[in-house]
């Protein structure tokens, strides 16, 4: 990923919520999600309003809603666990179309659904509105260990070259005839990845080396260094007050 | 398994937030200790080999397919404290990038997934290699065997922590069937291709598998005819230690803190829980959970006459047990790796 093309995820933009610091972005959805995980799950209305935030957010943004809905998709396996939930369940039962479904099991579906949803709706907000690269500069901000920030800068980066390459991979089983159909092609697919490996690993070798040449010394320079005005803080921290306010209301109502 | 937000209650999010910023924080010295300088690139593309590999799905039978957590893997080529970096990073990335699990749920994320299937998985290979005979084939099976293990443990970790904080009302006995019985199933196919990818790297690079550092033979010369061993070449590893207690310490007063408050926070909740409960008639959950069995069931229930108290106490009994849970393990593995005594890579 060099400079120049975006990730997928990523959506270019000029908005207010594009021109904020990572690290307070990264706080604000943070702080979003622990308050819509701490509201009572009866209060439904609650989330209503906290889906309405996050709508207001988008629209500022400038992410569209269908560009949003289709990355909800990643939720779809709870969507199924939680559907089932109704009818595993203990407690009281109630009928609902002639199927006996549990009360308890519905509000569980309810609450894991309603709060799974808003979570992966804030993090793709986040992860649309801000370039990978900031956002580990606002993670290493936010105090994660450098090293840490490192590793995972390094796993960003060669991310898709190491996805290529078992692509390639695959093409070349593909292209020689090999269709994995059951257990007897495990051992192929395993000679493949253990490939990989080696690839991956010889080309950590070869980027430690190149760094080093570089004069790397086991922590890298930050010339980026990003900072927050207060008004800026006040600006990305207004979505988690504001839903502080409604789990507040939540709570008393 | 990535659990999404809202999956278990704050209190126990936040101890295992906190078990698993302190299992990362070891690993990054231990790392360091594995990888010296090289940490930094080469864990992170061992991290991107990881992401990939999630990716390679292996058909098991008619229309349906699985794909590797990793963990064991991860431990067995690159060691345990690289592994638990290497997949929490992932897995990290995953919860930011792609919402893949939740935000406030990542510490549970990263207690189950990364730390332990990496540590089960390393535990049972290391005391299988130790067991088997020095041999390649050793190695293969025992990568079979902790895989087989790593992922039901991981199921098993997650009903614990569905036990003493889980949201839902589904009782703990079907949770613990459904989630070991379905990765029983996925730690075959994990053991499958775990076992054949160490096999496949040993065949070519025997030096990269970290555990089967072992294994390799003493250098012999032939000096007048007559086998001799070399001189050892560079300098003997230098046991570092530090003492660790500072830290755990810190650690556990953090984290019982935290959970205390926490919980004291959230406990407002069952108050307005239970006048719905009345409200609605739905009291009879007390009931249920009085007839089961574990205890910690019963302290992880908020609804219980005396509200505050269980909550504060479920939140104290989830960070100590989770805490002296993941202490020992540490200590188990640290305390088998400092005897080891295995060269470490001397960097460029």
């Amino acid at each position: 990923m060099g400079a120049g093309h975006a990730h997928r995820l990523y959506r270019h933009g000029h908005s207010p919520v594009h021109a904020l610091p990572p690290h307070t972005k990264l706080a604000a959805a943070f702080a979003f999600v622990v308050v819509v995980v701490s509201t009572p799950r009866e209060a439904v209305w609650a989330f209503g309003l906290y889906a309405v935030l996050l709508a207001v957010v988008a629209q500022l943004a400038r992410v569209p809603a269908g560009f949003l809905l289709k990355r909800l998709l990643i939720e779809v396996p709870f969507v199924a666990f939680a559907v089932l939930m109704p009818f595993v369940a203990e407690g009281a039962r109630v009928d609902v179309l002639g199927l006996s479904l549990s009360v308890n099991g519905l509000w569980g579906a309810w609450n894991v659904l309603a709060k799974g949803t808003l979570g992966v709706a804030a993090s793709v907000l986040l992860a649309s509105t801000t370039e990978l690269r900031e956002l580990l500069l606002g993670l290493q901000r936010l105090r994660l260990p450098p090293l840490l920030v490192q590793i995972a800068s390094f796993m960003i980066r060669y991310g898709d070259v190491i996805t290529d390459e078992m692509r390639r991979m695959r093409i070349a089983r593909e292209s020689r005839g090999f269709e994995a159909r059951g257990v007897r092609h495990w051992g192929v697919l395993a000679k493949s990845a253990g490939a990989l490996f080696i690839r991956s690993y010889e080309r950590g070798e070869r980027v430690h080396l190149a760094m080093v040449s570089r004069g790397y010394a086991g922590s890298m320079p930050v010339i980026d260094e990003v900072t927050a005005s207060r008004a800026q803080w006040s600006y990305a921290l207004t979505l988690p007050l504001a839903a502080l306010v409604v789990c507040l209301l939540g709570w008393t109502l | 398994m990535h659990v999404p937000d809202g999956f278990i209650n704050a209190p126990v999010s936040a101890a295992t937030g906190v078990l698993a910023a302190g299992a990362i924080a070891v690993s990054l010295r231990g790392a360091r200790r594995e990888l010296d300088e090289r940490t930094a690139p080469l864990a992170g593309l061992v991290a991107a080999f990881i992401f990939a590999v999630q990716m390679l799905n292996f058909p098991v039978a008619a229309g349906t397919s699985g794909h590797l957590l990793g963990g064991a893997l991860a431990a067995i080529l690159v060691g345990p404290f690289t592994g638990v970096l290497c997949v929490s990073v992932v897995l990290l990335m995953q919860g930011i990038l792609f919402a893949d699990g939740g935000l406030t749920a990542l510490g549970v994320n990263i207690t189950d997934m990364a730390i332990v299937t990496t540590v089960v998985g390393y535990a049972v290979f290391r005391g299988l290699v130790k067991v088997l005979p020095r041999r390649r084939r050793s190695i293969t099976v025992a990568s079979f065997v902790a895989a087989l293990l790593s992922v039901p443990g991981a199921a098993v970790a997650f009903t614990l922590i569905y036990a003493v904080g889980g949201t839902t009302d589904v009782s703990i006995g079907k949770v613990a069937t459904a989630m070991i019985g379905v990765h029983v199933l996925i730690g075959i196919g994990e053991a499958a291709i775990t076992g054949l990818t160490v096999g496949a790297v040993i065949a070519v690079r025997p030096d990269l598998v970290y555990g089967a550092r072992g294994l390799e033979q003493k250098l012999k010369l032939r000096v007048n005819g007559e086998l001799v061993d070399a001189p050892p070449s560079g300098p003997a590893p230098v046991a570092a230690r530090t003492s660790r207690r500072a830290l755990w310490i810190t650690g556990l007063v953090t984290s019982l803190v935290l959970a205390g408050f926490v919980s004291f926070y959230a406990s407002s909740n069952p108050d307005g829980l239970e006048k719905v409960a009345h409200d609605k008639g739905i009291d009879s959950r007390a009931k249920k959970h009085a007839s089961d069995g574990s205890p910690l069931a019963g302290y992880g229930v908020k609804d219980v006459a005396d509200a505050r108290l269980s909550g504060g106490l479920a939140g104290v009994i989830g960070v100590g047990v989770t805490v002296v849970a993941g202490s020992t393990v540490f200590w188990v593995v640290r305390r088998r790796r400092t005897t080891d005594a295995s060269p470490v890579g001397t960097g460029v």
